[in-house]
């Protein structure tokens, strides 16, 4: 081995374990944020915190009418995307011309998976709340968490869409399937379990967020829960702000165990997606 | 057996022409839902613009563009805010682009596959973190630790705000760059390997290089991430929109113009000029997150592979 | 008897790829009818315009007809899901849909809605027995056909073609990924399923067009060169163009 191939072989050393040094960083920098949160958090669990409401300024008490929020609010979420991403997903990966519209559709939906989502709080402001009179409300709410969520379910579903390989389409349709048949037959459902990852990652995003719910549907403090869709409700990511922010003398146990609900309820969600993920992977015949 | 393929009307049954009719109305609600996302753009457009438009009549445009916000005696210089959410986005950018970059490279073409299959569920991680937990440790672990190391006044400064936009953007930019360095044709690395590159040499001149579109939409999604983000930084900047003048602004509270619209919002009477300029800031989110992503899926090379779709 | 009859047809699709022009061919009733050539010749293009499956495709124009027992099936009028029920077809790489080995025969009854049970049954039992598969899975129909052998998931799949009784199979180079034995009892389910059907097969060699061909015709860019008695082509073309081809020279 000469000088120079040498001296190549100490560069790419150093550079290898450079590399390998940041890459482990930012992994251990996040293990170390979860856990932190579990750590700190979990003395705060408790039946009476998971299963009652705050008092005494939010300064005692639970944050069942949180979690009930947030579990609304994602249903909500889930019941207005999940079939219009999908169709929308359907649309663009079995009938979608190659033409300029179509492109039209994807720039449209690639905006809205990057537009803020405190714009898209304002937005459910102004639309649903004061022109839609719906008022600050969980189904005011959910459709502005519906709408930023939809880029994120139609990206990954149609993904997952265009996953089944093509020849399984030809053959369906060559034995006299319509294209509907072929969809519902074999597409869809080689598709699902891509799809429903899709949907939890998506739905995850919106479980977490606070900037869209601010205006549109997240009260400050309900001790009781909410009775209808039309009803303001708490949830976990805008209580975490405001006890995190707005509250003096918060104990700070409640704001991890507040945290470490919140982390759990979504983490949960990431884990179950990795799941059905894994077991189609195994499982899947092409 | 024996149906014809012309079928007369009485011949058509009336079975087909139902499912037929299915056919057609099911494919038109498919549509339709395709199409939905351009009207959501425009929806989403138009309900900023019919509240933002209104500020520009109602404030002079030499008050707009003037460097001081301060809206209950009237002033609202959207400057400060514009230099506040740059900075912090600037600062994020400097932050997660190398550990970003060096992630992806690392995860793509370094690491062993074991160790691949560990790293990225665990970047998916962080990329589910809700942004308003980060916050809450900004406030709780990071900023104390900012005040003291660098002996400031308070931890909740810009560079609080642009050590955790960093991390919202990092799990993007690995995400993106590696995929596109992943798509680098096995082929080009054993050219290059073969005529005598170390693998060091191989990633810098031919695997990066080679992936350079994708890996730069990968960083402009990044930012276009940060430039959005709300909750975080209006939990850990301290919220004071000062005028940015100089490097020092770091290290003093700034304050963005998402955290700006979330913690006004709430207040201000609807109709009022205060909601009018609110919604001119959400105008302004709404066009620089276009730009950001019609520059990103513009870099982004695309081969067509319609006729091998359909064929094969 | 003509059971099709292609008359002055000309395809074109947009990216300008594998065209056909001005195409005459008489494809007898119950004889194994020939399409080959070198590849890019349009003899997969021709196949796909019978069952008209190239309406999936990016075509951008289609000229001339294709007589089906008389009927013009390129006519904007003609039923293309009855069309299909008749034309069976079998593609290159053998396409198992992700189902059971009954469910993959099956399917086709599934799409067209037949519920009788007995026929279904019968039905799978001739399929595969014509297909040279019955005594190989009749004790596993439930299996994944996922798991059948590369020979075993192609011959599943000419029985799936069959399933329904088609009057027409097209089979676009069956057998170009099979072992020499596969092949063979491939080649041998085709001669005696021309009894019943009328058969289209693009062959993957020279050798197995000369082999199988009742009549044979020759595909070249696009062109129709010669169709001919198959031992009589193979023997002693007419054109140079074919001569050369058989022999060797190229493609």
């Amino acid at each position: 081995m000469n000088h120079s191939s040498k001296k190549r072989m100490v560069v790419q050393k150093v550079a290898f374990a450079g590399m390998s040094l940041v890459a482990s960083l930012t992994v251990v920098f996040i293990i170390l944020i979860v856990v932190y949160i579990f750590s700190m958090g979990a003395g705060a669990i408790s039946f009476e915190f998971i299963f009652s409401a705050p008092y005494d300024g939010m300064r005692s008490g639970g944050i069942l009418p949180a979690i009930i929020g947030t579990f609304y609010l994602t249903v909500g979420t889930a019941v207005l995307a999940v079939p219009l991403g999908l169709g929308a997903a359907i649309y663009l990966s079995e009938y979608a011309p190659d033409n300029q519209v179509t492109r039209i559709i994807r720039i449209a939906i690639t905006n809205l998976s990057g537009i803020p989502s405190v714009v898209y709080g304002l937005f459910g402001l102004g639309l649903f709340v004061l022109f839609l009179r719906l008022g600050t409300s969980i189904l005011a709410a959910s459709m502005t968490l519906a709408i930023m969520t939809l880029p994120v379910i139609i990206s990954t579903a149609e993904e997952a869409l265009r996953a089944v390989p093509q020849s399984f389409r030809v053959v369906s349709i060559s034995l006299g399937g319509t294209r509907l048949q072929t969809i519902r037959k074999i597409v869809l459902p080689e598709a699902m379990p891509g799809i429903l990852t899709g949907v939890i990652l998506g739905l995850e995003r919106a479980a977490g967020e606070t900037a869209p719910i601010m205006f549109t549907g997240a009260a400050f403090f309900l001790p009781q829960l909410p009775t209808s869709l039309t009803d303001a409700t708490m949830a976990l990511p805008y209580h975490l702000f405001v006890i995190a922010t707005q509250v003096p003398g918060m104990p700070i146990q409640i704001q991890f165990g507040t945290a470490l609900v919140l982390l759990v309820f979504v983490l949960g969600m990431n884990l179950i997606a990795s799941i059905i993920r894994s077991r189609a992977r195994a499982k899947r015949q092409w | 057996m024996d149906t014809p393929f012309i079928p007369g009307p009485q011949q058509r049954k009336a079975q087909a022409i139902f499912s037929q009719a299915i056919e057609i109305l099911i494919t038109a609600v498919v549509k339709a839902m395709g199409y939905s996302a351009i009207v959501f753009v425009i929806m989403i457009f138009y309900f900023l613009m019919s509240e933002g438009i209104a500020a520009v009549g109602e404030v002079p445009l030499s008050v707009l563009f003037s460097a001081r916000w301060y809206p209950i005696e009237g002033y609202y210089g959207i400057l400060p805010l514009i230099g506040g959410s740059l900075l912090v986005t600037v600062g994020a950018t400097l932050f997660a682009v190398p550990i970003g970059l060096a992630t992806a490279i690392y995860i793509s073409e370094i690491a062993p596959r074991w160790m691949r299959e560990v790293l990225k569920p665990i970047i998916e991680i962080l990329a589910g973190l809700p942004s308003v937990v980060l916050g809450f440790i900004g406030i709780i672990a990071l900023a104390p630790q900012l005040r003291v190391l660098l002996d400031l006044p308070t931890g909740l400064t810009a560079l609080a705000g642009s050590i955790l936009l960093g991390l919202i953007a990092i799990p993007t930019i690995v995400s993106v760059a590696e995929d596109a360095l992943d798509s680098v044709p096995r082929s080009y690395r054993d050219a290059a390997l073969a005529i005598g590159a170390t693998r060091w040499q191989t990633i810098m001149r031919v695997t990066l290089p080679a992936a350079r579109s994708g890996v730069l939409t990968g960083v402009m999604l990044g930012v276009g991430r940060a430039i959005g983000e709300t909750m975080t930084v209006m939990m850990v900047t301290g919220n004071a929109p000062v005028m940015v003048r100089s490097l020092s602004a770091i290290l003093m509270p700034t304050r963005t113009m998402t955290a700006t619209i979330a913690a006004e919002m709430g207040e201000v009477a609807k109709g009022s000029v205060h909601y009018h300029v609110l919604f001119l800031i959400g105008v302004i989110l709404f066009l620089i997150s276009l730009i950001v992503n019609i520059i990103a899926s513009a870099m982004v090379f695309r081969v067509k592979k319609r006729a091998e779709r359909i064929l094969s | 008897m003509d059971k099709i009859v292609i008359e002055d047809f000309s395809i074109e699709y947009s990216d300008g790829t594998e065209s056909l022009r001005h195409i005459n061919l008489h494809i007898p009733a119950n004889q194994l009818t020939v399409l080959f050539g070198p590849a890019g010749g349009g003899k997969s293009t021709l196949l796909r315009s019978i069952n008209r499956l190239n309406d999936l495709a990016d075509v951008k124009s289609t000229k001339g007809q294709i007589l089906f027992d008389g009927i013009n099936i390129l006519d904007k009028k003609v039923d293309v899901i009855n069309l299909r029920r008749k034309v069976g077809m079998v593609f290159a790489r053998p396409v198992v849909l992700p189902f059971s080995i009954r469910r993959n025969l099956t399917y086709g009854f599934e799409l067209a809605g037949v519920r009788d049970a007995v026929l279904i049954e019968e039905s799978v039992e001739r399929s595969l027995v014509q297909s040279a598969l019955w005594d190989e899975v009749k004790d596993r129909l439930d299996e994944p056909a996922i798991s059948l052998s590369g020979g075993q998931q192609q011959r599943l799949c000419l029985a799936r073609s069959l399933i329904q009784q088609p009057e027409v199979i097209l089979l676009d180079e069956p057998t170009s990924g099979l072992d020499p034995i596969s092949t063979l009892k491939v080649e041998n389910s085709l001669q005696d399923l021309k009894q019943d059907y009328t058969i289209v097969l693009v062959p993957h060699s020279v050798q197995q067009a000369a082999r199988t061909a009742d009549t044979a015709a020759f595909f070249l860019q696009g062109e129709l060169i010669e169709v001919g008695i198959g031992a009589e082509l193979f023997t002693n073309p007419t054109e140079s163009r074919t001569q050369r081809y058989i022999e060797g020279r190229y493609g």
